[in-house]
């Protein structure tokens, strides 16, 4: 079924019996230096999208950009923290004065400390929930008005399976998760007139460094943890690349349908 | 034919049986698939809209078979399997797309309209999903795509079979993604909202309404207008697809919106 390619190809590195899936667009990724986050920037750039990578962590990010830039790609750099609203401001203004358009958003940024309510400091509990909430909050609202004005743009925020169902010693992130499923509803109604999609993922564990970071927070032994992780219908955790996939269907027009939906990809561990 | 003119072979090598693949969403799913490269075996009880969207794929230059057949019963569902690993080879995915809608409070709903909506829609993926899935499980492996809704998930009004049915697909997906994860199968369902399928249509019929009332209404969500059978199709190509390798046990909402809350 590749009939017709070569007219199509446009001298680029992409695989050419395959399409281009977001030619032509531009996408800003929070928290694209590691983990989900990265794999998604390194997607969609091989899937023809220019890509603005943003992150705390400037070493991380530049290694990202250069990944994409070596496959003949198209990224840069912002240092941003989605805590700050002038970071975020500038953020989309940078994409906008490089790429000359935004159309997608991917509100990737989180962080996660296993805590209860007894156990978790209030420090703790603004960290979670100003970058997994506030800060999805604050990009939109600074990615919004442009999209706005060419009629079109989709915005994906990365939720959790938490966000649906409640987990052990995660209060600040469960709390966080919610409001960002519930967060994409409401813009979804805001915005679809204006031609917007907003949608969320909700992956369960994936093959992320969030994960042992968690183990070690909760003292527990590497594998013993994962086996726990793994114990899902699927009977294992899920690959960063999953998660960009799923992100990359929602990004893409083929999703053309779809707002307000929680996108749920965790191997079946919130079917029960 | 939608947003991706051309085919990506992201189906390449896979095959699928589609039920209720005569119309609206099935029909677009099943050209959609062809084109993506699986071999499409269509089963329908309307066996010349059947045949048509078969021929159709063949002629453009795609592999297709149709079946009439009433997948409600275990025979007709037997018959199909048969021929498709004897002309088309191990099946990879099952999309349980056959489905009926009756608009009808439980007052107005007659016994007979019950047992049919709750046998074309829920029965008949039990009855073909018990035969599958052994032969998944052989294979190593497939995606179950179950034909769910937008009212599967919330109610509404005058749809009391279709809203039940619909509820029982959700969570019948749910407990044969658990059961068969482990088999390396995946189930998921798809809540489509309202499509422009003849099925739509004729729901305006049943209710005595104008067809332009009701498609007015039906638009009244956020992105501000009724779905086309390609959007729905592209849901399901990503369920079947190996894109969502780690995605079980989920309900897709593809509703432009309306189940987000109210506008």
């Amino acid at each position: 079924m590749v009939a017709g390619w070569l007219d199509r190809f446009d001298g680029s590195l992409a695989p050419c019996n395959q399409i281009m899936r977001l030619a032509n667009r531009v996408a800003l990724i929070t928290g694209g230096t590691s983990g989900i986050g990265e794999a998604t920037s390194v997607l969609f750039a091989k899937e023809g999208a220019k890509v603005a990578v943003t992150g705390r962590n400037d070493e991380r990010g530049q290694a990202v950009t250069e990944q994409i830039l070596r496959n003949g790609g198209r990224a840069i750099f912002i240092h941003t923290d989605v805590r700050k609203a002038e970071d975020c401001r500038r953020a989309v203004e940078q994409t906008l004065i490089t790429f000359g358009r935004l159309d997608i958003l991917f509100n990737n940024a989180g962080v996660f400390y296993a805590h209860t309510a007894l156990d978790c400091s209030e420090e703790e509990w603004d960290l979670q929930v100003d970058i997994n909430l506030k800060g999805t909050f604050l990009m939109s609202k600074f990615a919004l008005p442009g999209m706005i004005a060419q009629g079109s743009g989709v915005i994906i925020n990365n939720s959790s399976g938490w966000g649906i169902v409640g987990g052990d010693s995660a209060v600040a992130y469960c709390a966080s998760k919610g409001g960002v499923v519930l967060l994409t509803k409401a813009m979804a109604i805001d915005h679809g007139r204006q031609g917007i999609r907003v949608n969320c993922i909700c992956p369960g564990d994936v093959d992320t460094p969030m994960l042992p970071e968690d183990a070690r927070l909760r003292g527990l032994d590497w594998n013993s943890y994962l086996a726990g992780c793994a114990n899902r219908p699927l009977g294992r955790i899920g690959t960063a690349d999953e998660i960009a996939k799923a992100t990359l269907f929602l990004a893409s027009d083929d999703s053309s349908f779809m707002t307000g939906t929680a996108l749920v990809v965790d191997g079946g561990g919130t079917a029960d | 034919m939608g947003s991706t003119p051309n085919s990506s072979g992201l189906l390449k090598g896979k095959v699928i049986l589609i039920t209720g693949g005569a119309s609206g969403i099935g029909r677009a799913t099943a050209l959609l698939f062809a084109r993506e490269g699986a071999a499409v075996m269509i089963a329908d009880v309307n066996g010349e809209a059947g045949q048509a969207v078969a021929q159709e794929i063949v002629g453009n230059g795609g592999r297709a078979l149709f079946e009439k057949a009433d997948v409600t019963r275990a025979a007709d569902c037997e018959r199909i399997l048969n021929r498709v690993s004897r002309e088309l080879g191990p099946i990879h995915v099952l999309f349980n797309n056959a489905g009926i809608i009756r608009r009808a409070s439980i007052l107005e709903l007659s016994e007979e309209d019950w047992d049919r909506v709750m046998a074309v829609n829920v029965k008949s993926i039990f009855v073909l999903s018990r035969q599958v899935i052994p032969l998944m499980a052989h294979a190593g492996g497939g995606s179950i795509i179950n034909m769910a809704s937008g009212w599967g998930l919330a109610g509404g009004p005058r749809a009391a079979a279709y809203c039940a049915s619909k509820g029982a697909v959700v969570l019948l997906t749910k407990a044969m993604a658990i059961d068969h994860g482990p088999q390396n199968i995946r189930v998921n369902c798809i809540c489509p909202g309202d499509t422009d399928t003849n099925m739509l249509r004729n729901e305006a019929q049943q209710l005595g309404q104008s067809t332009d009332r009701f498609l007015a209404e039906a638009a009244r969500r956020p992105l501000g207008r009724v779905g086309k059978p390609d959007e729905i199709a592209q849901a399901a190509l990503y369920l079947a697809s190996d894109a969502s390798s780690f995605v079980t046990g989920t309900a897709l909402v593809v509703d432009g919106g309306g189940l987000a809350g109210s506008i």
